[in-house]
């Protein structure tokens, strides 16, 4: 198999249309304009030897080492930093630049550890590469004198001397070391950090001889403003920055092309293996949604695949009190049909349904929705997206005819304005982010809306030209107000609007939206953001060009959070921000596959690629592919399962790959919910909190087991491969087949490529994906038929997907969730870089060293009246629940709101939240909370009750220790 | 305030009928009428329609007036299925 081979070709490519010929060592060769003669000679197959060149980051011309001879030209320039010219004769090889070169190299090496058989880039280092290619055989300087190689001094006359100039191996990074005594200062970690991430937490420090290169201050990487994307261990050419799994393991000897687990921008890895071992995770240039670029979770936060706590065996319980017995997949596979044709005998067919999940592939998911309709014979199927992007299905389908978001991620590339709505991608979508925050950095303008200054707001070269930080609660009237300026300044694309809209219902909703109550005045006094704000970030959206909209769960999770998609979609299509490269309405997905569970029928009104169930025509291309006869009412949603459960009309569930308990509102009725059922059936990688509640559990896979796609926030279908067998023996979709089976279902399929091929054949926005395009083309976005056969980049582009993009007018209604003199703060909740959704995974990694607990923000003026100090136990209240957990004192959060994240399942922030919901989704309100904060003396009865329970939940029999 | 038998019953589902009625009042009142109806329609399981029914039928609670006009597009439910117990 061997490994992925990907060309450095020396620096970024070149954008220009204009094409320039040349000669190199006699080939000619045509390139762009602006290509580096380095980057020319490449594409004619000519490897220029270098240093501190590669192609992720843009030239430097330090090491010396990739001069070149041009004819007519004097002097020896490097190639990286010379752009080519028509005609220009190029020798890369001659008597003069050879003796250069290893002169550079001889150097370069009298500073070098001589270790190369026991070090870690053993196999994988540049200098070793071009001491060889330049020929180097001697070294005729010695060690002796100043030197970053030895601890101690060699000289004889100083002999043991400590070396001043000596430092040690930076250990404090769980995932890689920094060896300075390796380093040769060609600066490519910090470029990395520059301009790939864009977080400057490298620099180099001293002068000459003295350079080093410096996380922050002279500090350990884990101390210093580092994010740990790993971008500058990919640069590193030697081994002064390597992965510590490569020190433990070795080099990788094959990799596999595969799809980041974790959040929606869905980055493209190479799982590069020694057999069956992952030895690391490696971002791939060619992915289209990453470009090369990762972040720490998806390079490095892997290690919960193998983690102890893995559960391998299919397990089955009576009652949620008695511990878990080990069984057969055959046990329980026949348990669960069983118990769930019992409860459709005892309660009806509509009794019984099922939890898709957002983590699990596409091919899974449509297996667990065909489940449920074919085999339960009822719609009772939803996802997790239930519970964060459901208004944008909702939203988008209303106005522009279509949950989609609009464009690919690199069209960020082409945008002047930026908006940014209830998201912080710095730390959601951190790969997108970089690419956001290096066309800020070459001059667009951000504004961002969120009632925290968050790391989005401001960060280093990249700050919000506008910040709203709106009142939790109102950004209705927030983006109403925007769009009051735009109507009544009359900055709205009036050819546009004509063109693509209808006039008509424009004049309605721009009589709507001019009406006093929205004006930025009146809106200042709700939402606390000063009228001029609200008017300046109206004028730059309205005005400085290509305007992109990115939003985030701050919009959707909300009692109006279908109406505020609306209100951005109005004005998207008000400016004409809408059908290029450049624009746009982007729902940054919170989980990796969240935009492909939608996709593929898991909303309990609709079947795959968003068609509703009461169609006639849609179910008779299911009724006769699958022998059936379909329900044609919708099923329950999530929260109205767990209503009907109380009421107890809902027996039984089947949940992949999700943890309800943990990641819905309102955790004590969840918990009701679940206790309430007479099968729970939890099939994932961990006893989670929702299987407290199972009476089945069923292993799951990691994403390196099993073969499948994900489909990224920008509807790009991505490969996933399998690199490794199941630990837990069986694929999810080989677990879900056989489920199937045991319940009379006549499953056949033999790989997760003839499922796809199913899902082809029934949806039309499918129709022409395939593993074998799949495999050609590397990823497609869909719709992907016959109108576009290499998918759709963006979408709108000849007109909205429903005819006329619809206005709709957005009333601010302020949600029931008020405060008062009870709960007088409103807590907003959201996540941060390192953890990941509930943690399961994240928790299970090296990563809890930056974030081992969930903080509560609070603002200093806030604290001080409740006497609390940074640090300190407080309590949080809400009239759902309470819990405890350390009051960070800080001023990212406006007087009146606090803040939390809910990766830990001992905080348990859902305990606060409510039962409240979006108005057309049911999607909870997350985001608004009418809580009190006071000091606490530990853990409330419920924390404390909630661990007890837990951990009696989690007994296996036979074993001592039960699993967390 | 309302005084019949059925005040105070399926009190979420009343609340989330009104959220769905306050968000059609700002269109035309034929068409936000309509949209309450399709939306229900559209996205509530039988036994939602069936409890909504059952709090309409008894007078309509705290339902508001939107909501209630909408009622007669609303699709009744078939009757509880059959089940063995």
């Amino acid at each position: 198999m061997g490994l992925v081979q990907e060309i450095d070709f020396g620096t970024p490519a070149s954008k220009a249309e204009k094409q320039v010929t040349l000669t190199v060592d006699g080939f000619t060769v045509t390139v762009p304009e602006g290509t580096s003669i380095m980057r020319a000679s490449m594409e004619a197959g000519i490897a220029i030897p270098k240093l501190c060149a590669t192609d992720m980051v843009d030239a430097f011309g330090s090491c010396r080492l990739c001069l070149v001879e041009i004819e007519g030209r004097a002097g020896t320039p490097s190639s990286c930093t010379t752009p080519v010219a028509p005609g220009m004769v190029v020798h890369t090889q001659t008597g003069r630049l050879k003796d250069i070169r290893k002169g550079v190299m001889e150097l370069y090496i009298s500073d070098h550890p001589l270790d190369c058989l026991t070090c870690a880039a053993n196999g994988d280092c540049e200098l070793q590469d071009m001491a060889g290619a330049v020929g180097l055989r001697d070294v005729r300087y010695g060690y002796d004198g100043d030197n970053h190689v030895f601890a101690k001094s060699r000289n004889a006359l100083e002999g043991g001397v400590a070396n001043m100039r000596w430092m040690p191996k930076d250990e404090s990074n769980p995932y890689f070391t920094y060896d300075p005594s390796k380093c040769i200062v060609c600066s490519r970690c910090v470029r990395a950090c520059e301009e790939v991430q864009g977080t400057f937490a490298l620099t180099i420090e001293g002068r000459g001889f003295d350079s080093r290169v410096s996380p922050g201050m002279h500090q350990p990487f884990l101390d210093s403003e580092c994010v740990s994307c790993g971008a500058c261990v990919q640069a590193c050419p030697t081994a002064t920055l390597t992965e510590k799994s490569v020190i433990r393991i070795g080099q990788p000897e094959h990799s596999v092309v595969t799809t980041c687990a974790y959040c929606g921008v869905g980055c493209s890895f190479k799982a590069e293996m020694r057999g069956d071992e992952l030895v690391r995770m490696v971002p791939w240039k060619d992915g289209k949604a990453n470009r090369g670029h990762s972040c720490v979770k998806g390079r490095f936060a892997y290690g919960y695949a193998t983690h102890k706590e893995r559960i391998l065996n299919p397990m089955v319980r009576e009652k949620i009190s008695d511990p878990w017995r080990e069984v057969t997949w055959e046990e329980a596979l026949s348990h669960i049909a069983s118990e769930f044709r019992r409860l459709q005998y005892q309660y009806g067919r509509a009794s019984i349904g099922g939890i898709t999940s957002s983590r699990c592939t596409n091919e899974e998911t449509y297996l667990v929705q065909k489940l449920i309709r074919q085999g339960f014979g009822n719609n009772n199927v939803d996802t997790c997206a239930r519970v964060c992007h459901s208004p944008t299905g909702y939203g988008l389908g209303q106005t522009y005819g279509t949950s989609a978001g609009t464009q690919d991620f690199d069209s960020v590339e082409d945008s002047d304005v930026i908006m940014v709505i209830g998201a912080n991608p710095s730390a959601a979508h951190p790969v997108f982010a970089s690419r956001m925050k290096k066309r800020i950095r070459q001059g667009a303008k951000l504004i961002v809306l969120d009632p925290r200054r968050t790391e989005t707001v401001t960060s280093v070269h990249a700050k919000a030209d506008f910040h709203l930080p709106l009142k939790p609660g109102t950004n209705v009237a927030v983006v109403t107000a925007l769009a009051h300026v735009i109507v009544t300044e009359g900055l709205f694309d009036e050819a546009f609007i004509r063109e693509r809209c209808d006039w008509s219902e424009f004049e309605d909703w721009a009589a709507f939206v001019a009406e006093p109550q929205n004006s930025p005045e009146e809106v200042e006094k709700l939402s606390g953001v000063p009228a001029e704000t609200i008017r300046g970030a109206a004028r730059l959206y309205a005005t400085g060009g290509n305007g992109a909209i990115y939003y985030g769960l701050g919009v959707t999770e909300h009692s109006q959070g279908s109406t505020t998609v609306m209100a951005i979609a109005n004005l998207a299509m008000a400016t004409g921000n809408i059908g290029k490269r450049g624009v746009g309405v982007n729902p940054l997905r919170g989980q990796n596959n969240v935009q492909g569970s939608c996709d593929m029928g898991s909303f309990p009104h609709e079947l795959p690629g968003y068609r509703h169930i009461s169609g006639d025509a849609v179910r008779d291309i299911y009724d006769s592919l699958w022998g059936v006869k379909l329900d044609n009412e919708p099923g329950l949603r999530i929260p109205n399962m767990l209503d009907a459960a109380v009421e107890g009309s809902f027996k039984g569930l089947y949940i992949q790959g999700e943890d309800i308990l943990q990641s819905d509102p309102d955790t004590h009725h969840v918990s009701a919910g679940l206790a309430a059922m007479e099968c729970v059936v939890v099939h994932d990688l961990f006893l989670n909190e929702t299987a407290n509640y199972a009476h089945v559990f069923l292993p799951g896979s990691t994403f390196l087991e099993k073969d499948g796609t994900f489909t990224n926030a920008e509807r790009r279908i991505n490969r996933v491969r399998k690199v490794m067998a199941p630990k837990n023996g069986l694929a999810d979709w080989e677990v879900t087949q056989k489920l199937a089976q045991a319940m009379g279902l006549n499953w056949n399929y033999q790989h997760p490529s003839e499922i796809m091929d199913e899902i082809a054949k029934t949806t039309p926005s499918f129709q022409l994906v395939s593993y074998d395009l799949l495999e050609r083309e590397g990823s497609v976005q869909w719709p992907c038929n016959e109108k576009a056969p290499h998918g759709t980049p963006i979408m709108h582009m000849d007109g909205f997907v429903r005819g006329k993009g619809k206005f709709i007018r957005t009333e601010y209604v302020a949600t029931d969730e008020k405060t008062g003199p009870r709960f007088p703060l409103l807590l907003t909740t959201g996540r941060i870089l390192s953890q990941y959704n509930v943690g399961a995974q994240t928790r299970r990694t090296d990563n809890v060293v930056w974030h081992a607990e969930d903080v509560l923000e609070i603002h200093p003026h806030d604290a001080e009246q409740r006497g609390v100090r940074h640090g300190d136990w407080v309590r949080l209240k809400s009239r759902a629940g309470e819990t405890t957990l350390r009051a960070d004192v800080t001023d990212r959060v406006s007087p009146g709101v606090v803040y939390t994240t809910f990766h830990h399942p001992d905080t348990q922030a859902n305990v606060i939240t409510t039962d409240f919901s979006d108005w057309a989704t049911n999607c909870p309100e997350y985001k608004v909370t009418a809580v009190q904060v006071g000091l606490s003396n530990g853990p409330s009865q419920w924390q404390e009750e909630y661990a007890e329970q837990a951990r009696m939940s989690r007994r296996i029999e036979g074993r001592l220790e039960a699993a967390e | 305030m309302s005084h019949d038998e059925n005040a105070g019953r399926h009190p979420k589902l009343v609340r989330m009928a009104n959220q769905i009625g306050t968000f059609m009042l700002s269109k035309p009142h034929d068409e936000g009428v309509a949209g309450v109806a399709e939306h229900i329609n559209k996205f509530w399981e039988p036994r939602m329609r069936r409890q909504f029914f059952e709090v309409l039928d008894g007078g309509g609670g705290d339902l508001l007036p939107i909501v209630k006009e909408a009622a007669p597009k609303v699709r009744r439910p078939a009757p509880v299925e059959a089940s063995a117990s």
